[in-house]
């Protein structure tokens, strides 16, 4: 095989690596959607942020608006701080809600950012005042089964009276 | 105090094993600048190693991508979450398997021709007639071989993670029928590019050097007879297979261990 041959050939098996690499990062990951983008830095506190990660979405009427960046114990209230960027190209008015949402059943957590009315809108920097804990699955059946106990409870009080005596 | 004795040679040949080992690669790393002036050396390496193992890296990985896809369907039907296929299928491939397999093909494919080729070049004592020549094999032979195999193995294992999300792809979308547009969002928004497939590189970079340095090594060391030859190509795929598997328990616990 001649000298020019076998170049022509590596540099062809050095394209294509190239092309698998662009294939890698544009079609079956990340890069281009969020994070080389403009941002800035909002937080937010919730008393409980669930299984809520790092790099989780953060969502306004169900689109993408950004990611969590860092998740810290604030030690002074003991709340969960939630550092999220969001891109620059959507601002949200100052008085907007952040809640802790699932997607679907058992999908991963994410912010759900509700627009406010305020004129003003969010600040880089600057922390949302209004939230929602993420629902924590355990604190919901407890709540369930307190519901029920209280209702049964009730009802087996009001049962003798109200039966037909035997 | 016999078996004493006994212990402390095993060890002490050991530790000489290493330290002979060590030397070796440091040599190899010093003659690889001069090497890299004779391009065209480096060229036709690449070509040898890389080139010659594009065949059965690409079948592993589109073969691994369809039997991925089949199976984690069966699993994931069950619970309705077939649109997830893509992102576990990426990830495994991107992670793990793809520098993993291909690695371990590679040490197969190339790794065992360059033990057998340098082996052969000992035993025909061509090595000697370099350096009596006053040329370096190091610099003339085992580098350009060993930039061969640290530019081939990344491709390589581009190759097999991306080929075999196209094998995904293939089983997926065209004939299971699982959406097309989840497909790709689902692995879009799950896989990022540093974390996951940077660190999939930077995993095989370390792969294709302990590969190709096992290979030269152990070619070079041979003793100059058939059995010595085909003893040290044995030993280079079972050592290197070794060193890829722990060596990938350590990387994945270094990179992946925060979340």
């Amino acid at each position: 095989m001649g000298k020019k041959k076998i170049e022509i050939l590596v540099g062809a098996f050095v394209l294509l690596g190239m092309l698998g690499l662009v294939f890698l990062a544009l079609q079956a990951a990340n890069l281009g959607s969020v994070g080389g983008g403009d941002t800035y830095t909002v937080q937010a506190r919730f008393d409980n942020i669930g299984g809520l990660k790092s790099r989780a979405p953060v969502r306004s009427a169900g689109v993408l608006v950004g990611r969590v960046t860092r998740i810290s114990l604030d030690p002074a209230s003991f709340q969960g701080v939630v550092t999220m960027e969001i891109e620059r190209t959507f601002q949200f008015p100052k008085d907007s809600a952040a809640k802790i949402l699932t997607a679907g059943l058992l999908g991963d957590q994410y912010v759900g950012l509700e627009a406010g009315g305020d004129d003003a809108n969010l600040a880089p920097g600057e922390t949302i005042a209004q939230t929602q804990s993420a629902v924590v699955l355990e604190n919901l059946i407890g709540q369930f089964l307190t519901g029920r106990a209280d209702s049964a409870g009730a009802g087996g009080a009001a049962a003798p009276g109200t039966g037909p005596g035997q | 105090m016999e078996m004493l004795a006994r212990l402390g040679a095993v060890a002490l040949e050991q530790f000489r094993g290493w330290g002979h080992a060590a030397f070796f690669f440091m040599d190899l790393l010093r003659a690889t600048p001069a090497s890299l002036r004779r391009f065209g050396l480096v060229v036709a390496q690449v070509h040898a190693i890389g080139n010659r193992s594009l065949v059965i890296i690409l079948a592993s990985g589109l073969a691994v991508g369809f039997v991925l896809a089949l199976q984690m369907y069966y699993a994931l039907v069950t619970y309705g979450a077939a649109e997830n296929l893509g992102l576990i299928v990426n990830l495994s491939l991107v992670r793990e398997l793809g520098p993993v397999v291909a690695a371990l093909l590679f040490a197969g494919r190339a790794g065992t021709s360059l033990t057998a080729e340098i082996g052969l070049m000992k035993a025909g004592e061509q090595l000697a007639a370099m350096e009596l020549m006053a040329i370096d094999p190091k610099a003339r032979v085992l580098a350009p071989r060993l930039i061969g195999g640290f530019v081939s193995m990344p491709i390589l294992a581009i190759l097999f993670s991306a080929i075999g999300i196209l094998g995904a792809w293939v089983v997926a979308v065209l004939l299971i029928g699982v959406d097309a547009g989840n497909f790709w969002s689902i692995m879009q928004t799950g896989v990022d590019v540093w974390r996951d497939v940077g660190n999939g590189i930077v995993k095989s970079v370390v792969f294709g050097i302990i590969c190709t340095v096992v290979a030269l090594y152990q070619g070079h060391e041979t003793e100059a007879t058939p059995e010595g030859v085909a003893y040290a190509t044995t030993r280079t795929v079972v050592i290197s297979s070794l060193w890829v598997l722990g060596m990938d328990f350590v990387l994945t616990a270094l990179m992946f261990s925060t979340p």
